[in-house]
C-alpha cells in the first residue's frame, strides 16, 4: 500500500500507529495537545487519543525527559517532544546521566524506552537556537542511540521502529525537510532502524549524509550526472548511532573516494568518526583523503546568512571536484 | 515587600500639580485615613474605566507631565510594534514576538527603574527597552535575521534578548550577587536588577534555581513575571495551580499581584520593589497579570486554540484605552494632544520601517567574527578556506579551492 505524503504527516501517522499498536505509548511535550506541536507533528492525536495519552506538559525539558524516565520505569513508553533542537540543554542531564546510563547501572535489569523527538537542522529563516544540530553530543553518549529519517517512508517506519525499541532513542527529524512529499510504503518497512542505506548506485564517489543533507546529497548526484558524468553513490546513513558502516565501506572500496555531508559544526562531529573508521577499513582503497562538507565552528549565523553555513549543492560538488585532484 | 518603605514610593514623581485620586477604592476607604490594606492578589491604581483609585500600600502620585509621558509610552510602543508585525507580514522579518496587551507591565516597571540598573529581558520586551532608550530598530536586527540584536548591553544597562525560557533570571541573579559583591547597595544610589520572564518560564528549572539563589544570597533583585495567560498554546493553569506570585513565599522572599494592564500600578509596585533591592532589602516577585492580545508570534495560530470571546473580554481592559479615559476625564490632556500623538507615533512607524528596510545583510564571512575574544588559529584557516571558496566563484576560477574544514 503506497500512499504519497509528506515528512511531517507520515511521522504523524507512524505515531498514530504506534499509539494504537500498544496502549503504553505517550507522548508528551510542550504544545504537542491542542495546537499539535508548533509543526503540528501531533496534530489530531490528542483529540483522538486523549489527554492522558497526549500530554502538554509545563515548559520544562528537564522536567519532560525525568518524568518520562519515571513512566517508563512504571512501564508505559513515552514519546517525548523537544520543540526544537536549541531547547534540548535543559534535558541534557536526564538524558545524559540518568536517562543513557539506566540499563548499565540497573544491571541490566531495567531499560528505558524512552524515545526523544527533536526538529533539528536550520534553513528555515529561524531565530537563534532554532536550527541547531546537536547530534553529536548524544552520539559521544554511551547507551544512547541516535536516528534521523530523510524520507517520508522512512520517517514513518523509523518513529515505530523506535517507540517499539527498548533502548532510549534521539530521534532528529530533519524540520526543514518536513513539508517534503514522497511514497510511503505502509505495508512494510523494508530495512531495521539501525541500518543505512543506498539510496542512489555510482562508481565514482560515494557521498553519504543523514537528515536534512541526504536531499542535498542526492540533488548532488543528478548534478554531477549532467554536468560531467561523475556517478556518485549516495548512502542515508539514517543511524547516526550506532553506525551501520559496512555499506560505506562496500561503496568506498568500489568509488575510492568519499564526502560525508552534515550541518553541524565540524570538529568533534560524526564525519570525524566516519572518516577515521573508512580510513581504517579502506586504507588501500582510498584514492583521496575523505573530505567533509559540514557547518563551520562559529554559532549558527543569523538567518540572512545560513545559506552561507548550510552545506549546498556547490559545496558538495567542490568536494567531489577536490576527491579527484589527488 | 509589603514593609517596604512606602516613603520612597513615588519619589520619582517631582514638581507640578499633584493629581489626588478620584476615588478611593472599596467603599470610599482611602489612604488619607491612614488604612492600610495589602491587596496581594491584585495592586491597582487605574481600573478599566479610567478611574485613578487608591491602594495604601502603593500609592504614587503622579505629575500631568508623568501621566502624559506614561500615555505617549503606550502609544508609541504599541504603534512601532504594530509595524514590526506588519513587516513580518510583508517578509521583511523573519518572525515577530508582540508586546500586544502588555504595554502597560512593560512601561510601568521601564518607567521605574533607575539610571544605574540592570535588566535581563526575554525576547518580547520592546517597552521596556523603549524605556531604556535603545533604537526601537535594535530587536529587528535580530528578528530580521541580520544579527543578533545589536545593541550595547553594558552602556544602555540592558542585557541581550534571551529566546531560551527562564535562562536569564539566573544571569540576573549572579549579576545582582555582584552588585552585593560590589558594595552597590544600601542607599538611594544603590543599584538593582529586573529580571523579565513569562508564567511558562515559571516551570523551567532555571527560574526555579534563580528564586533559590536570589533568596539564599538576598540580591537586590525584581522578579518580573508578566503572566498574559499564555505559553504558546498552553494556559497558565498548566504551569501552575496556585497564583504564580505566591511562590514566593515558599522561597522566602515577598511576592505580589499586579494588574499589568494599568500602568500606575505597575509603576508603583514596581518603584517600590526595586527600591527596597536597592537598599539591601533583598529580592522580590511581581507577578503582572495581563494578557497576550496577539498571537504568540507572528508564526503562530491562536484560533486554535483559545475562544474569541476570552479576547473581546480583555479588550476591555485595554492598558491604553483605560488610561485614555483617565485623561479625558480628568481633563488632562485635550483631543489635540491626541491627534499630536499619534502623528508623532506613525511618523516614528516611518522611520522605523525605512531604516528596517535599509539594514543590510550581514557580510557571510562574518559569520566567523566574535566566536572566541581573541580568535583562534584553526578557526582563521577555516575562515581563510571559506573566502577563497567564495572567491573562486567571484573570480570563476576553475581553482575553486577549499570548502570544509581541512581536515584531511
Ligand atoms: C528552553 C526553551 N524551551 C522552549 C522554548 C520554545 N518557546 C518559545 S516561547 C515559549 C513559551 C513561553 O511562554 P512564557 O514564558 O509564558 O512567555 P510568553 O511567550 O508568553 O511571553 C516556548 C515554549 C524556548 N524558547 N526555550
Ligand atoms: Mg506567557
Amino acid at each position: 500500500m503506497a500512499e504519497t505524503m509528506t515528512i511531517g504527516k507520515a511521522l504523524n501517522s507512524g505515531l498514530r500507529r504506534a499509539m494504537e499498536d500498544d496502549s503504553k505509548v505517550l507522548l508528551m511535550g510542550e504544545d504537542i495537545g491542542k495546537l499539535g506541536g508548533v509543526f503540528r507533528i501531533t496534530d489530531a492525536l490528542q483529540k483522538d487519543f486523549g489527554e492522558d495519552r497526549v500530554i502538554d506538559t509545563p515548559l520544562a525539558e528537564s522536567g519532560i525527559v525525568g518524568t518520562a524516565i519515571g513512566l517508563a520505569l512504571r512501564g508505559y513508553r513515552p514519546v517525548c517532544e523537544i520543540q526544537f533542537d536549541g531547547f534540548v540543554f535543559p534535558a541534557f542531564d536526564q538524558i545524559v546521566t540518568q536517562l543513557a546510563k539506566m540499563f548499565a547501572r540497573s544491571g541490566g535489569r531495567v531499560a528505558l524506552p524512552v524515545v526523544i523527538r527533536i526538529p533539528f537542522g536550520g534553513g528555515i529563516g529561524a531565530v537563534e537556537h532554532h536550527s541547531e544540530s546537536p547530534e553529536a553530543y548524544f552520539a559521544h553518549t554511551p547507551g544512547l542511540k541516535v536516528v534521523s529519517c530523510a524520507t517520508p517512508h522512512d520517517a514513518y517506519w523509523m518513529i515505530q521502529q523506535a517507540v517499539a525499541s527498548d533502548d532510549p532513542i534521539i530521534f532528529m527529524e530533519p524540520k526543514r525537510r518536513y513539508w517534503e512529499k514522497g511514497e510511503v510504503d505502509t505495508s512494510r518497512s523494508l530495512l531495521p532502524l539501525h541500518a543505512s542505506h543506498l539510496l542512489r548506485e555510482g562508481t565514482d564517489c560515494t557521498v553519504v549524509a543523514y537528515g536534512p543533507m541526504v536531499r542535498v546529497a542526492v540533488d548532488a548526484a543528478t548534478a554531477a550526472a549532467e554536468d560531467n558524468g561523475r556517478q556518485l553513490e549516495v548512502i542515508d546513513l539514517r543511524s547516526v548511532s550506532p553506525l551501520d558502516l559496512k555499506p560505506v565501506y562496500e561503496s568506498v572500496r568500489k568509488t575510492g573516494r568519499l564526502v560525508i555531508v552534515h550541518e553541524a559544526p565540524l570538529t568533534g562531529s560524526i564525519s570525524g568518526e566516519i572518516a577515521s573508521k573508512v580510513a581504517g577499513e579502506c586504507f588501500y582503497s582510498l584514492e583521496a583523503p575523505v573530505m567533509r562538507v559540514t557547518g563551520f565552528d562559529v554559532p549558527y549565523p543569523p538567518a540572512r546568512i545560513e545559506e552561507e553555513y548550510l552545506p549546498d549543492l556547490d559545496r558538495v560538488l567542490d568536494a567531489v571536484d577536490r576527491t579527484f585532484t589527488f | 515587600m509589603a514593609k517596604a518603605n512606602a516613603a520612597r514610593a513615588g519619589s520619582r514623581a517631582s514638581s507640578g500639580a499633584k493629581r489626588a485620586p478620584t476615588r478611593a477604592k472599596s467603599g470610599g476607604r482611602s489612604a488619607a485615613k491612614g488604612e492600610v490594606r495589602h491587596d496581594p492578589e491584585f495592586v491597582q491604581l487605574l481600573t478599566p474605566e479610567g478611574e485613578r483609585i487608591e491602594h495604601p500600600e502603593y500609592s504614587v502620585d503622579f505629575t500631568d507631565e508623568e501621566y502624559r509621558g506614561l500615555y505617549r509610552d503606550l502609544v508609541i510602543v504599541r504603534r512601532l510594534d504594530a509595524e514590526a508585525t506588519a513587516l513580518q507580514r510583508q517578509g521583511e522579518l523573519g518572525i515577530w514576538a508582540s508586546l500586544l496587551g502588555q504595554e502597560a507591565a512593560q512601561i510601568g516597571s521601564g518607567r521605574a527603574l533607575a539610571t544605574q540598573d540592570m535588566v535581563f529581558p526575554t525576547y518580547r520586551e520592546h517597552g521596556v527597552l523603549w524605556c531604556r532608550g535603545i533604537d526601537p530598530i535594535m530587536p529587528l536586527g535580530l528578528f530580521r535575521g541580520v544579527d543578533f540584536g545589536g545593541w550595547d548591553s553594558r552602556a544602555a544597562k540592558m542585557q541581550m534578548y534571551t529566546v531560551v525560557i527562564g535562562a536569564q533570571t539566573l544571569h540576573a541573579t549572579g549579576y545582582a550577587m555582584g552588585i552585593a559583591k560590589d558594595g552597590k547597595v544600601g542607599g538611594d544610589d544603590g543599584e538593582a536588577v529586573i529580571a523579565y520572564f513569562g508564567d511558562g518560564a515559571t516551570s523551567e528549572g532555571d527560574v526555579n534555581e534563580s528564586f533559590v539563589w536570589a533568596s539564599v544570597f538576598n540580591t537586590p533583585i525584581v522578579f518580573f513575571c508578566q503572566n498574559n495567560q499564555y505559553a504558546i498554546s498552553e494556559p497558565v493553569e498548566r504551569q501552575a495551580r496556585a497564583p504564580i506570585y505566591r511562590r514566593a513565599n515558599g522561597y522566602g522572599f515577598p511576592g505580589l499581584r499586579v494588574d499589568g494592564n494599568d500602568v500606575l500600578a505597575s509603576y508603583a509596585v514596581t518603584r517600590r520593589a526595586l527600591d527596597a533591592a536597592r537598599h539591601g532589602e533583598g529580592p522580590s516577585l511581581i507577578e503582572a497579570y495581563t494578557y497576550r492580545m496577539g498571537a504568540h508570534t507572528t508564526s503562530d495560530d491562536p484560533t486554535r486554540y483559545r475562544i474569541a470571546s476570552e479576547v473581546e473580554a480583555w479588550q476591555q481592559k485595554d492598558p491604553i484605552l483605560r488610561m485614555r479615559r483617565f485623561l479625558e476625564q480628568q481633563k488632562i490632556v485635550d483631543s489635540a494632544y491626541f491627534e499630536g500623538l499619534e502623528s508623532e507615533a506613525d511618523e516614528l512607524a516611518v522611520d522605523l520601517r525605512a531604516r528596517v528596510l535599509a539594514l543590510p545583510d550581514p557580510a557571510p564571512a562574518s559569520m566567523f567574527d566574535n566566536v572566541y575574544p581573541h580568535g583562534s588559529a584553526a578557526l582563521a584557516e577555516q575562515r581563510e578556506q571559506f573566502a577563497a571558496y567564495h572567491a573562486g566563484f567571484e573570480a570563476s576560477t576553475v581553482e575553486a579551492s577549499t570548502v570544509e574544514g581541512g581536515d584531511h
